[in-house]
């Protein structure tokens, strides 16, 4: 086991607080035609992860891919309960963001998305994270 | 941010709860992409008219419910349904309820029925150098590529927000500066003979969308004055498999007449060569059927949107032979298109032929298909992508060609002189 406790400075694009473990993707995902949001579940074919459920999890991705419809799907899993608890990319992604203020505005609840440079790299799947509200980003439990 | 005061009227709501909402929105874009300012735009293209659930609906009333009116001229994208034939649609009813509340919804905001993922193939589209709020990816790449028009990666929810405040952060594809090509894709290495033919340019546009990540690529060494439907087939193509929304092509798009133009007299971060194998690849990553049996039960074209040109190319192909009657045969267009298909007398030998028209839609995002148990044929890079994973079935990619002759004869059919250069 590696020290835990490792903490990064990110960049809040959504302000929000969530701690739970962690899925990193190995490649980018377009959450419309990759991610089903009554299940959570990844279903773009193409993906490396396909069937891996982003539920409850802090989602680790090195960005958004694709089709401009992904804001609709992330604020239609916010609705339903099946986003991720947090979604942490590696550079500044428009599409995520909007479908978290919108999910906000509509419901009041939200998913924080957070800028964190080498994201894939620091964190591994299963690492518990800790996102805070002013973007710090600390690996609570690593079993790596 | 300098804010304008109509802004921050807007933002105070002094016109509304929608164009309030709508200015937040905006307002918040604006400090993710790091804009000091916003900007007018001249005309919006919205995608959140397809129904992807209750969120966009609720949203989309939200905005009627507080007065919400585009202040640009606005065109509609796809929606789930077919209006003109909605004996189509195979779905529940409930989520056609839905679609249709969404649609109503949009029009009532004052958005023309366009229901197009092609908007640039409608008369009085942008021109080189105007601000334009766009989102659907594939006409995002077109309008910044081969208009020359400036659109940033805009989605659902920004895009009606976009229409109705009339402003869009200047951020992004907005700014010259960052309409320079940063990686070259050197095509110089493939056959001239595949370079003829319409399935390279689909298949250059996935390997530039896996190739690209995030940089403005340039496409160098292709014939120059592509056509139109070659540049959408290769936008829409690299716009799914990566986030491309900007891709120069030298000889070809209005800010790539040189390279050096291109690349705004900058050197490139990357130069790749684009190889034979790589477009191999690239359409057997768009061909899940496998080895075993590849029964052949559809085929789809016109995504994006096909063109009054491509119909005339599909007559053409047909040369008065019927499609297999154990093939669905669909082409998607808009209903500006079908009007002129119509008005040119192709309509009925297209559809005595057994070629079914859909508009207002497209076979990949809703439920149209009847047979989903065997391969469905395409010659769109964009269908091959999402088809899979959205609808279930096999798909096989091939040349418009091909796509005919094997709904002719009932089976897959592969033209070897096309791909034995590869």
């Amino acid at each position: 086991m590696t020290p835990s406790g490792r903490s990064y400075e990110g960049q809040a694009l959504v302000a929000g607080a969530a701690t739970a473990p962690a899925l990193v993707l190995e490649a980018p995902l377009s959450l419309w035609g990759g991610m089903d949001p009554r299940t959570g579940r990844i279903s773009d074919q193409h993906h490396p992860q396909v069937g891996a459920t982003v539920s409850g999890r802090v989602l680790v991705m090195p960005s958004g891919r694709g089709s401009s419809s992904s804001s609709s799907v992330l604020a239609e899993a916010i609705r339903l309960g099946t986003a991720p608890l947090a979604i942490l990319v590696e550079e500044p992604d428009e599409i995520l963001v909007l479908g978290a203020i919108v999910a906000d505005q509509l419901y009041g609840r939200t998913c924080p998305v957070l800028v964190l440079a080498e994201a894939t790299r620091r964190i591994a799947t299963g690492d518990h994270v800790r996102v805070a509200g002013d973007g710090r980003v600390t690996i609570i439990r690593s079993d790596r | 941010m300098r804010l304008s005061d109509a802004d921050r009227a807007m933002l105070a709501g002094v016109e509304g709860p929608a164009s309030q909402l709508a200015m937040r929105v905006v307002v918040k874009l604006a400090e993710v992409a790091g804009a000091e300012e916003l900007i007018d735009v001249t005309s919006a293209h919205i995608d959140g008219c397809l129904y992807h659930g209750q969120s966009g609906l609720d949203f989309a009333e939200r905005l009627v419910l507080g007065g919400g009116a585009v202040r640009v001229p606005t065109t509609l994208n796809v929606s789930l349904l077919d209006l003109l034939h909605p004996d189509l649609y195979l779905g529940d009813q409930e989520t056609a309820r839905a679609a249709r509340g969404l649609m109503d919804a949009y029009v009532a905001m004052g958005c023309r029925q366009t229901w197009t993922c092609a908007p640039y193939q409608l008369p009085g589209r942008p021109t080189f150098g105007e601000h334009i709020a766009w989102a659907e990816s594939n006409a995002i790449v077109f309008a910044n590529s081969v208009i020359g028009a400036r659109t940033g990666r805009y989605g659902d929810f920004i895009d009606i927000c976009a229409a109705i405040t009339g402003r869009v952060p200047n951020a992004g594809l907005h700014l010259t500066e960052r309409r320079g090509a940063q990686v070259v894709l050197d095509v110089r290495g493939l056959p001239d003979r595949l370079l003829d033919e319409d399935a390279a340019y689909p298949l250059l546009g996935h390997v530039l969308g896996l190739r690209s990540g995030n940089l403005v690529p340039v496409l160098d060494g292709l014939p120059a004055e592509l056509s139109e439907d070659r540049l959408k087939a290769l936008g829409a193509a690299a716009a799914s498999s990566g986030g491309v929304a900007l891709v120069h092509v030298t000889g070809s798009t209005p800010e790539a007449p040189t390279l050096a133009e291109a690349l705004q007299h900058r050197a490139p971060v990357r130069i790749d060569a684009v190889t034979p194998t790589m477009v191999r690849t690239a359409r057997d990553m768009l061909t899940t059927a496998g080895q075993g049996p590849r029964r052949l039960v559809g085929v789809n074209v016109g995504t994006p949107h096909f063109s009054v040109r491509e119909f005339g190319q599909l007559i053409w192909l047909l040369a008065d032979r019927n499609v297999h009657p154990t093939v669905e045969f669909y082409a998607n267009t808009s209903r500006h298109v079908l009007a002129e298909v119509e008005a040119r007398g192709w309509l009925a030998p297209l559809e005595r032929a057994g070629v079914r028209l859909v508009v207002d839609t497209c076979t990949y995002v809703t439920t149209i298909l009847r047979r989903t148990d065997g391969v469905v044929m395409t010659n769109s890079a964009k269908w091959a992508w999402y088809a899979p994973g959205n609808l279930g079935v096999q798909v096989a990619f091939g040349s418009l060609r091909e796509c005919v002759d094997s709904a002719v004869q009932g089976r897959i059919l592969r033209d070897d002189a096309l791909w034995s250069q590869l």
